[in-house]
C-alpha cells in the first residue's frame, strides 16, 4: 500500500510538472511581449516593465524563476490589473468557486445515486424510465444552455430566485442546479447500471434469504458495491465541474476564480492564466490522487502494486 | 449384375436414392447474418436510438441545404430588421445585427458536425495507431507508453484546450487541433485493451501459423474484431466535441464573429433574453442539445447492439 501510495504520488508529481512546462513553453510561444497594446513608445519603460516581470533573463532562469514560484504559490503581479497578485486573484475567488464546486458534487453525487438507485429497484418501472429519461436529457443540455434557461424562467419570469451574484444561500440554488444536471445524469446511469448487475449477484439473494429487509439489503449490501464505479468517474467528473463553473460563474456574475479566468483569456494576462491554469490543475491532479488512494481502499479486490501489463 | 425382365417393366421414379435429403441436413436454412448485419438488425429495433440516427441524417442535410431554401446570407446585416421574433419572412427570427437566425442555425450545424467528425476521425486514426502498437507490442513498449497515456489522461482537458486556443488564436482548425490533442488519450485505451484481449486468441495464432506478418494480422484479425467498441467511442466522442466547441465559443474562444456556430449564437444571445427575445438562444440551444441526445442515444444504442454479448 505505502508503495503504491508512492508510486502515484510521483505520477502526480510528474503530471503537475508537465502541465508546469506545457504553460510555460505555450505562452512563450505566442509571438510578442505581452505589453505590446499598451504601446509604450518609451525604451526605457519597455526595459523597466519587463525587468518588473523578470522576462528580460534568459529562458532557462527563467523557467527555473516560474518553477520556484509555482512550489513557493507566488505566482507574481497581473499583468493587466498590477496592483493585484496573482495570489490575491486566487485568494479571493477559489473559496467561492470551491462552494460552488463542492456543493454542486454533493447535490449531484447524492440526488444522482438515489436517482439511480431507484431506477434500478423498480427495473423497466415508471421511476426507471422517468429517471433514465432525465438522465439522458441531462447528459445532453450543455449546463450553459441550462443556465440561460434557469435565469430567464425561474429568475426573470417567475421571480422565485435571484437571477445573479453569490450573496446567500438563495443566490447559490439556480447556480448548482444549472452546474449538477450533468453530473446527477452521470451518476445516476452509472449507479443504475451496476445496482442492475449487483442486485443479481448471489450474496444479495443470501441477504434476502436471511431475511433482511428490502431496505437493509440496498443500504448495508448493494450499494457499497455499485458505487464503486461512481468513485472512479469522481475524478474525471470532478475536472468537468471545475470547468464548468468557468461558464456559470460568468453567467450568474458570481466572482469566483471561473470569472477572473475568463477575464484573463479575453485580456490575455498570462500571468493571471498561467497562475490559475497551474493552479487549477495541481488542485485537479491532486483529487484525481486522493480519488485513486480512495478507490484503493474501498475495493478489497483491487491489488494496489499491479502486476505489469495489467491496466 | 442386373438382368432386366423384358415381361415386368418398372418406371424409374419408383427408384429412390437413399440418403439424397441427409445432404441437406447440414446446410444452413437461415441467412447467415454477419456481425454487422446482426448489429444493424439489433440497432433497428431500438427505437430511440433510431430516432437518433434519422434526426441526424436530417440535420446533417439541412446543414448542407438549409441555407439554399433562405434568400439571406449568412453574414447579410439588416439594420432595419434586428431582433426580429420568428415571422414569414424570418423562420428563426433576426439578431442584434439583423441576421437571419434560420440561415445562420444551418451553418452552426455545419461547424458543429464538422467539429465533432473531424474530432472522432483523428482521435480514431491516432488511437488506433497508438493504442494497436502499445497492445500489440506489449512488455516493455506497452509500459512506457501506458505510462505516458496516465500522466495524459490526469490532464484537466477543457483547461490544456483554453490553454491552447489561447496560444494558437480562435478558429476552426485550432478547435480540432485542441481537441484531438488532449482527446485521443481515451480511443488509445480502448483500442489497446481490445488488442490485448484479442492477439491472444487461437484464430490469431493459427494466421500466424500460416504465416501471416505483423501488418496482415493487425489489418485483417485484430482492427476487424475490435471495431466495435472503437465505433461506440467515437459516436460518443462527437458529442463531447460538440460540447467542447460551444463551450470555447461560448467563453469567447471559438468561432469568431460574423460567422456563426451555435455556442456563438447562444453566447450572443445572453445579454437580451432578459428582454424577452427567447427565439435568439432557444434555436441554437435547441439544436445543441437534441444534436447532443440524438448522439448520446445512438451511442448507447450501438453500445447494446455491437456488444456480442447480448446478441440473441
Amino acid at each position: 500500500m505505502p508503495l503504491y501510495i508512492l508510486k502515484r504520488f510521483i505520477m502526480m508529481i510528474i503530471t503537475v510538472l508537465i502541465i508546469a512546462t506545457l504553460t510555460f513553453v505555450l505562452m512563450r510561444a505566442i509571438p510578442g511581449s505581452p505589453f505590446d497594446e499598451e504601446r509604450t513608445s518609451n525604451p526605457t519603460i519597455q526595459a523597466n516593465l519587463e525587468k518588473f516581470y523578470k522576462l528580460d533573463q534568459p529562458m532557462p532562469i527563467q523557467y527555473l524563476n516560474y518553477l520556484k514560484s509555482i512550489v513557493t504559490f507566488d505566482y507574481g503581479p497581473s499583468i493587466k490589473k498590477p496592483n493585484e497578485s496573482v495570489n490575491t486573484l486566487l485568494a479571493r475567488g477559489f473559496p467561492i468557486s470551491f462552494e460552488l464546486g463542492m456543493a454542486t458534487i454533493i447535490v449531484a453525487v447524492i440526488s444522482g445515486i438515489i436517482l439511480g438507485t431507484f431506477a434500478a429497484l423498480r427495473h423497466n418501472g415508471i421511476i426507471d424510465y422517468m429517471a433514465m429519461t432525465f438522465a439522458v436529457v441531462g447528459i445532453s443540455i450543455p449546463n450553459f444552455v441550462l443556465a440561460t434557461l434557469l435565469i430567464q424562467q425561474v429568475a426573470v419570469n417567475w421571480h422565485l430566485l435571484p437571477p445573479a451574484t453569490w450573496s446567500s444561500p438563495k443566490h447559490m440554488i439556480l447556480p448548482v442546479i444549472a452546474l449538477a444536471t450533468g453530473p446527477t445524469a452521470i451518476i445516476a446511469r452509472l449507479t443504475r447500471a451496476s445496482m442492475l448487475e449487483v442486485l443479481t449477484q448471489d450474496y444479495i439473494k443470501m441477504a434476502r434469504a436471511k431475511g433482511l429487509s428490502p431496505f437493509r439489503i440496498v443500504a448495508r449490501h448493494a450499494l457499497r458495491n455499485a458505487l464503486m464505479p461512481v468513485v472512479t468517474i469522481m475524478g474525471t467528473m470532478l475536472a468537468g465541474i471545475l470547468t464548468g463553473t468557468f461558464v456559470i460563474e460568468k453567467i450568474f456574475a458570481i466572482p469566483g476564480m471561473g470569472k477572473y479566468f475568463v477575464e484573463s483569456i479575453n485580456n490575455r494576462d498570462y500571468p493571471v492564466i498561467m497562475g490559475s491554469t497551474v493552479f487549477y490543475s495541481a488542485f485537479l491532479v491532486f483529487m484525481l490522487f486522493l480519488v485513486d488512494i480512495v478507490y484503493g481502499f474501498l475495493d478489497p479486490r483491487i491489488k494496489l502494486h499491479k502486476k505489469e501489463g495489467e491496466v | 449384375m442386373v438382368t432386366k425382365d423384358p415381361r415386368v417393366s418398372i418406371p424409374d421414379d419408383w427408384f429412390r436414392k437413399k440418403g439424397e435429403d441427409r445432404k441437406q441436413a447440414e446446410a444452413v436454412v437461415r441467412p447467415s447474418l454477419s456481425y454487422w448485419k446482426d448489429a444493424w438488425r439489433r440497432l433497428r429495433k431500438n427505437k430511440l436510438a433510431m430516432g437518433g440516427l434519422v434526426f441526424l441524417v436530417i440535420l446533417t442535410l439541412l446543414a448542407i441545404f438549409g441555407p439554399v431554401f433562405s434568400p439571406y446570407e449568412v453574414t447579410a446585416t439588416d439594420l432595419r430588421n434586428q431582433n426580429m421574433a420568428p415571422s414569414a419572412a424570418h423562420w428563426f427570427g433576426t439578431d442584434e445585427m439583423g441576421r437571419d437566425v434560420f440561415t445562420r442555425t444551418w451553418y452552426g450545424a455545419r461547424i458543429s458536425l464538422f467539429v465533432g467528425v473531424m474530432a472522432a476521425l483523428i482521435d480514431f486514426f491516432i488511437g488506433i495507431i497508438y493504442g494497436g502498437v502499445s497492445g500489440y507490442k506489449g512488455g516493455r513498449t506497452d509500459s512506457i507508453m501506458m505510462r505516458i497515456i496516465e500522466i495524459l489522461y490526469g490532464l484537466p482537458h477543457l483547461l490544456v484546450v483554453i490553454l491552447l486556443m489561447v496560444v494558437m488564436g480562435p478558429s476552426l482548425t485550432t478547435i480540432i487541433v485542441a481537441l484531438t490533442i488532449t482527446g485521443w488519450v481515451g480511443m488509445a485505451r480502448i483500442v489497446r485493451g481490445q488488442v490485448l484481449q484479442i492477439k491472444n486468441f487461437e484464430f490469431v495464432t493459427a494466421s500466424k501459423s500460416f504465416g501471416a506478418r505483423t501488418p496482415r494480422i493487425i489489418r485483417k484479425n485484430l482492427l476487424p474484431n475490435t471495431m466495435g467498441p472503437i465505433i461506440v467511442q467515437m459516436t460518443l466522442t462527437v458529442p463531447s466535441a460538440i460540447f467542447a466547441e460551444a463551450f470555447l465559443s461560448f467563453l469567447g474562444l471559438g468561432i469568431q464573429a460574423p460567422y456563426a456556430s451555435w455556442g456563438v449564437m447562444a453566447n450572443d444571445a445572453l445579454p437580451v433574453i432578459l428582454s424577452g427575445d427567447w427565439w435568439r438562444l432557444f434555436f441554437p440551444a435547441f439544436f445543441i442539445s437534441i444534436t447532443m441526445f440524438a448522439f448520446n442515444v445512438l451511442g448507447d444504442g450501438m453500445q447494446d447492439a455491437l456488444d456480442p454479448k447480448l446478441r440473441g
